[in-house]
């Protein structure tokens, strides 16, 4: 037993260093790479939300947040989108094990839930706009419509690229190229819902306070 | 072992060798972010409604709950480790982090730096001529 450690630690210090060891194989560079443009993404929903901050009080006698937010609605979107990062990463993890028929199944299901998460927000969008607070109305409804309508914005581009992704899966299999788009959309939807819990917290939960 | 030496991609669970190591299945990993998230969630809606605390220090509260959350999505659905294959992806991560305090707080603080030097409404400047 001892000796088998003792050889175990001598070949792991002959592995060179990563910068000897060549260029790192395509799955950590495409990774990485992605990687960076979420954070970069990230960096631009943190202008949005300083925005947002700043222009929060400047409702120009207009409606302010408590009396257009329902937070009823909100905790089910908010349920939606956290179940749907749950499934996501169970479709990874059937992705890593090549598994078609569970990563059919729980990629339906984020489908599914990313859609529903979609749906309330149309809605409550289009209940807003029906009582008036359009985004020309105040400085802080163009300043809620940018933000939580980018954000929706991203989770609509989320779904089309998992429905495409379903589709390459279908057609390709699970070649090295698939399961490489398939590492970053999962990236990209658990980034969504980070975004997203700052913005129940800014937006939904400290909005409604007097 | 070969893949040791490389940096981790972003997102990936795990490298073969560490998960046999590993007590804890992959499904459980998620598991638990799910089950942490959910509890972080529901106490921040609690906390937004409830009157029961002091309500000046609810929004940081709020605010605390907020990064909470996003430490266990990050360890536990992005598995963003201090592992030596992680350094790179941590450092990207803490350079956005900085980047995001930096505008954000940023223009609050002049914002509210700006608003509070403002000049009157022409009304009250007028008020002020007449004296």
């Amino acid at each position: 037993m001892n000796i088998a450690v003792a050889i175990d630690d001598v070949s792991h210090e002959a592995v060179p260093s990563a910068s000897e060891a060549g260029p790192a194989p395509k799955r950590i560079v495409v990774a990485y790479g992605f990687w960076i443009f979420l954070l970069s993404d990230i960096v631009m929903f943190s202008a949005l939300f300083a925005a947002y901050a700043v222009l929060v009080r400047g409702t120009a006698g207009g409606p302010t947040g408590a009396q257009l937010f329902n937070q009823a609605s909100v905790a089910i979107e908010t349920a939606c989108l956290l179940v749907s990062s749950y499934t996501c990463g169970m479709m990874s993890l059937a992705v890593n094990a090549r598994r078609r028929v569970n990563t059919y199944f729980f990629a339906v299901i984020t489908f599914v839930l990313g859609a529903a998460f979609l749906y309330l927000e149309v809605r409550e969008f289009a209940d807003m706009i029906a009582r008036g607070a359009t985004p020309q109305r105040s400085a802080f409804l163009s300043a809620f419509f940018t933000l939580v309508g980018c954000h929706g914005l991203h989770v609509t581009a989320g779904l089309i690229w998992l429905a495409v992704m379903l589709a390459q899966v279908a057609v390709r299999g699970f070649r090295a190229s698939v399961q490489r788009r398939l590492l970053c959309f999962a990236l990209f939807w658990h980034a969504l819902d980070i975004i997203w819990v700052w913005l129940f917290t800014v937006v939904y939960l400290m909005g409604v306070r007097p | 072992m070969t893949d040791a030496r490389y940096d981790r991609a972003p997102g990936d669970i795990s490298i073969s060798a560490e998960a046999e190591r590993r007590t804890l299945s992959d499904v459980g990993i998620y598991t638990i972010g799910l089950a942490a998230a959910v509890i972080l969630t529901a106490t921040s809606f609690w906390v937004a409604n409830t009157s029961l605390l002091w309500s000046p220090g609810i929004p940081l509260g709020l605010v605390v709950l907020a990064i909470a959350q996003m430490g266990v999505h990050l360890v536990f659905f992005l598995h963003i480790t201090t592992g030596p294959d992680n350094t790179n992806n941590v450092l990207a991560l803490a350079f956005g982090v900085l980047i995001v305090f930096l505008v954000v707080v940023g223009s609050l603080w002049i914002m509210t730096n700006l608003n509070d030097n403002m000049m009157p409404p022409p009304e009250l400047m007028n008020l002020h001529m007449q004296h």
